[in-house]
């Protein structure tokens, strides 16, 4: 099989680990790490200038993480191809787990305590999914894509998790799971018509599936579509958000210095509302410059993407990208009272460690398709037949 | 196989640069969304943020003092101790209170109730415990602080009348605000607020209450204060001085305090200064300012002798004989009646077939003006009355300050009542009887008079002027005090003669061997007073009653039939300085129950005056309103 032909030296492709650290793009490393430390200070700030109890451990996360970002991006790309199904596979099971020990009566649970661990599989699901679908797609010729049959598979791929956390229920994490999938299915070729064939079929779906949101999901909808009707209830919250963000103005009101936030007006500042914490407390030009970093970030995703010879690390590489555009959008956007309030963390700048770790993983992966561009992969998975 | 691979990379190029540019546009569209929430709408969400963190908190002034004529308080406002306890503060609420209990008496009731008020409120709002703490309490507290945690001693003021029931009825009282009472203005929404209820904290509320101050607080989402943002301080309520001369108002509470139901009038005839104004019985206003308990509140209400109304000015009275100088003059200003014509008394006049009794039954034989008076004989005037007719007796009435509200700055003020033909055909749609004019010519029947009317009526036949009441020192409006300018009230349209002889015949009543309050008669060389007795009937004397027992004697009588003793006076006769009036409810006789009140109030009044003849005008509160009184400079000559 394949696993003959890699035996070191003889690999063409073979690149040494220090060249490979000196490949890797540490522009983006950079601009991860000043997110993060961004997100740093903003933790500083919520807990009204103190390292605890958000700040430090933020920091252990991102130092752990970054670590692993960086093993991630020095192991070739052909190895994380082989596993892409394999991940997938583990992620699918996990999440069945998580779904039958619900039932048997957790009520929503969306984790697995593992002891020094609480892994939550349906963040690993967003990585493994992208991978899988990559890994898919990547097999498939631009004729075959046009085949209807040849659609099913990932389409269920797709399916299959999302329905399970769904269940869960989370909503937030289903929706990038179908637009982080769709959007592999978009780079792959998949025809215009067909997308706008689910789209459609979707919106004529919303009547039926407005049945199977659970009460508090209803609300969050209704009260996004009107806020003012509930001021102290569930419209509190963005109703809330959007004068810490209004007052904060041109400049803001200063470092620790945001009253909404520090009157504990604005919930959640740590975790969801972070941006409009920094909104209210750097204004519009603060605002504006993390926009700017995030669109960068993504920028360098895209130049990585278009310069990367295989396409598995194409689709990877804008997969990722788009799932972390995904995060970024929705996050601001529900802040801002454009979309409807759902759970959807600030990526490595809201408090909480898994998604940290899950943002930086799949940066981990960007770098290695970015380091190992230039191999050429066959559709069937190995190398492309040179030798 | 390659030239498909880079048909594939060609494809994914392409969408790839189309799915850039779309999350470009939603990114912008966030920017743009950013730009509208912090630069467009900027000032309305500044607003809003303000309104969610600034809380404006109302600093309640404190009550504008109220002084005698001398700056004696009258009305002061008191440090008032209360213990609160902050919940978040103190490890144990019930364990606390148990100690605290050991110090200051609480009792097992209170202990409840505050357990009950700290559970429903948030930790950090206090919450009284006890009210109205001794300084001795406040003291054995603070020792034991250290065992107190969460204990706060706070300091208030509450409204404290140090003369206590001496001045109940013109000073009034303070009490929490009722609903009715509300008029949108915050202040009367604060919490333990209190606004005048009667007398001159009534009328003088608004002067008295003064402006809030504002504090700016800073609140989080839960409404705990983090910090003082701003505080202004208001304006406390002006100081308003009284007329009043404590020392001859507690003396006039003493003189009448023996009687059931009494009140007295002390005033200046030139200036309208009301010296003293005494109610009996009377109450303790302090007793409302933190609220009244029932039992006493029902003892008050249910109390036969009135204690909380105001009888000098919220009493009426037939004046009996008092009126007799308001027909005699109406009689010499008509010119029916010339001072010497003489008309004979034989004890009773016949009209119809009705009989009109003289109080002597014997009569009193030939009479002449002066000698009605003196003597208070009644059928002269049934003669005089029938002549003048009552139009004219009520002009005279009218013009001598009966009738009317005399304008006195205290609340529910009542006018009495002053009959003509015309009031008569209107309220009770019946003609004018004859008779009825001869019953009010001596102040019976439909005519009533409060005794401040009939001490100012007193005032202006010894003036000359249309004297009216007041009871402050300044003109005392909302806006704030500003000195009273000297007032020249108008002269009275009638003949100085006439007044005079009036002033004469009052002399005789009360320094002329005979007259009918010679008892009454002040000795003292130059302060000599000139009066008039009124002795008014409550019921019906039956023909029945004279003939067989003959007219029962007071004391037979239950209280409420007997009748109302009334006299009034001027002193000194010579330069008169002084108008009193006093009324004892079913007292009995006139110049034997009320002369000798009369007598006592004026004998003080000028005897304060010339022992406080030193006192420059400098050591006197608000000197700029002081002015030399004319008449002082008089008594000063005479």
């Amino acid at each position: 099989m394949a696993g003959s032909r890699y035996r070191i030296g003889e690999d063409p492709d073979y690149v040494p680990i220090g060249r490979r650290l000196l490949l890797l793009n540490w522009t983006l490393v950079l601009l991860i790490a000043a997110l993060s430390g961004i997100g740093f200070a903003m933790l500083y700030s919520a807990a009204n200038g103190s390292l605890q109890p958000w700040a430090e451990r933020q920091m252990v996360r991102f130092a752990i993480g970054a670590a692993l970002m960086i093993i991630i991006a020095v192991t070739d790309i052909r190895i994380w191809l082989k596993l892409a199904y394999f991940s997938y596979f583990v992620a699918l099971i996990l999440l069945i787990a998580v779904e039958i020990k619900g039932d048997i009566g957790m009520g929503a649970q969306r984790w697995i305590n593992l002891g020094f661990f609480q892994l939550q599989p349906s963040e690993l699901m967003k990585i493994s999914l992208v991978l899988a679908l990559a890994r898919y797609f990547h097999g498939l010729t631009a004729e075959d894509v046009g085949r209807i049959t040849l659609l099913i598979p990932p389409l269920l791929m797709i399916a299959a998790p999302s329905a399970l956390v769904l269940r869960q229920p989370d909503l937030g994490t289903t929706l990038l799971l179908i637009a982080g999938g769709g959007v592999i299915f978009w780079l792959a070729g998949v025809r215009i018509w067909k997308f706008a064939l689910v789209l459609g079929s979707a919106l004529a779906a919303i009547p039926i599936g407005w049945q199977f949101l659970r009460e508090y999901q209803k609300n969050r909808v209704l009260t996004f579509l009107n806020p003012e009707n509930d001021p102290l209830g569930a419209g509190y919250h963005i109703t809330q958000s959007k004068i810490a963000l209004g007052s904060g103005g041109l400049f803001g009101k200063g470092f620790m210095l945001g009253s909404q936030s520090h009157l504990n007006f604005l919930p959640e500042k740590q975790t969801d509302f972070i941006f409009t914490m920094l909104g209210e407390e750097f204004g519009l030009v603060g605002g504006m410059a993390l926009l700017g970093l995030y669109a960068l970030v993504i920028t360098y995703g895209y130049v990585i993407a278009l310069r990367c010879q295989n396409q598995f690390g194409r689709l990877v590489a804008i997969g990722v990208t788009s799932t972390f555009f995904l995060y970024v959008f929705i996050n601001i956007a529900m802040v801002m009272g454009l979309i409807p309030v759902v759970g959807v963390p600030l990526p490595l700048v809201s408090y909480g460690g898994t998604v940290m770790m899950t943002i930086l993983v799949s940066f981990g992966l960007l770098m290695s398709v970015s380091i190992h561009r230039d191999i050429r992969i066959s559709r069937q998975g190995n190398d492309d037949g040179r030798s | 196989m390659w030239h498909r691979d880079s048909d594939r990379f060609r494809l994914f190029t392409r969408r790839a640069l189309m799915l850039g540019a779309g999350k470009g546009v939603l990114l912008t569209g966030l920017a743009a969304r950013m730009y509208y929430l912090q630069v467009l709408e900027s000032d309305r969400y500044q607003t809003l943020a303000d309104e969610n963190r600034i809380s404006h908190r109302l600093l309640p002034p404190p009550r504008g003092l109220v002084t005698d004529r001398f700056g004696a308080p009258l009305a002061i406002n008191r440090q008032n101790y209360h213990i609160m306890i902050v919940r978040e503060q103190t490890p144990d609420v019930r364990r606390t209170l148990e100690i605290l209990d050991q110090i200051i008496e609480l009792g097992p009731d209170t202990i409840e109730r505050v357990e009950r008020d700290v559970e429903r409120r948030r930790s950090f709002v206090p919450v009284t415990v006890r009210d109205n703490l001794t300084w001795d309490e406040v003291a054995r507290v603070g020792v034991n602080a250290p065992d107190l945690p969460g204990l706060i001693i706070d300091a208030g003021r509450s409204r404290d009348y140090p003369e206590g029931p001496h001045l109940a009825h013109t000073l009034g009282y303070v009490a929490a605000v009722s609903e009715k009472e509300l008029t949108g203005d915050p202040l009367l929404e604060l919490p333990g607020f209190t606004i005048g209820k009667s007398g001159v904290e009534k009328v003088y509320d608004l002067a008295l209450r003064g402006t809030a101050g504002t504090s700016q607080v800073e609140v989080n989402a839960l409404g705990r204060v983090i910090r003082e943002l701003e505080r202004e301080e208001g304006d406390s309520g002006n100081t308003v001085v009284m007329t009043l001369d404590l020392d001859l108002q507690r003396y006039a509470n003493q003189r009448l305090s023996d009687k059931e139901s009494a009140s007295a009038v002390v005033m200046d005839i030139h200036n309208g200064e009301v010296l003293a104004l005494a109610s009996h019985p009377t109450y303790d206003p302090n007793a409302f300012t933190n609220g009244i308990s029932h039992k006493l509140w029902n003892s008050l209400i249910n109390n036969p002798y009135a204690p909380l109304s105001n009888k000098a000015v919220n009493g009426t009275y037939a004046p009996g004989s008092t009126f007799k100088m308001c027909v005699a003059l109406a009689g010499l200003e008509a010119g029916i009646i010339s001072p010497h014509q003489k008309f004979f008394c034989n004890g009773h006049l016949d009209l119809g077939n009705a009989r009109f009794h003289c109080w002597k039954r014997g009569g009193h034989g030939w009479m002449n003006m002066h000698d009605s008076i003196k003597h208070s004989c009644d059928v002269y005037y049934y003669e005089i009355s029938q002549k003048i007719g009552i139009d004219r007796i009520a002009a005279m009435a009218r013009k001598l300050g009966l009738g009317e509200d005399t304008g006195i700055d205290l609340p529910n003020e009542r006018s009495g009542l002053i009959p003509t033909k015309d009031w008569k055909e209107i309220q009770l749609g019946k003609r004018w009887q004859g008779g009825e004019t001869l019953i009010a010519s001596i102040g019976q029947g439909y005519v009533l008079a409060t005794p401040l009317q009939l001490c100012t009526m007193t005032a202006r036949l010894a003036s000359g002027k249309a004297v009216r009441p007041h009871l402050t020192r300044d003109n005392v409006t909302p806006e704030g005090v500003t000195s009273r300018q000297a007032e020249e009230f108008p002269e009275l349209q009638v003949n100085r003669a006439n007044l005079a002889r009036i002033r004469d015949a009052m002399n005789g009543v009360t320094n002329e061997l005979r007259g009918t309050g010679h008892r009454a008669r002040i000795s003292i060389k130059g302060m000599e007073m000139a009066g008039k007795s009124g002795t008014s009937q409550v019921r019906r004397i039956t023909m029945r009653e004279r003939q067989t027992t003959g007219v029962l004697d007071n004391d037979v009588l239950p209280w409420k039939y007997r009748d109302h003793a009334l006299f009034v006076a001027f002193a000194p006769v010579e330069n008169p300085r002084y108008a009193c009036a006093v009324v004892v409810e079913h007292g009995g006789g006139g110049s034997s129950v009320a002369g000798p009140i009369v007598r006592d109030l004026l004998q003080k009044a000028q005897e304060l005056q010339s022992a406080r003849q030193g006192i420059s005008a400098a050591d006197l509160p608000n000197s700029a309103s002081l002015r030399r009184d004319p008449s002082q400079t008089d008594q000063d000559e005479g």
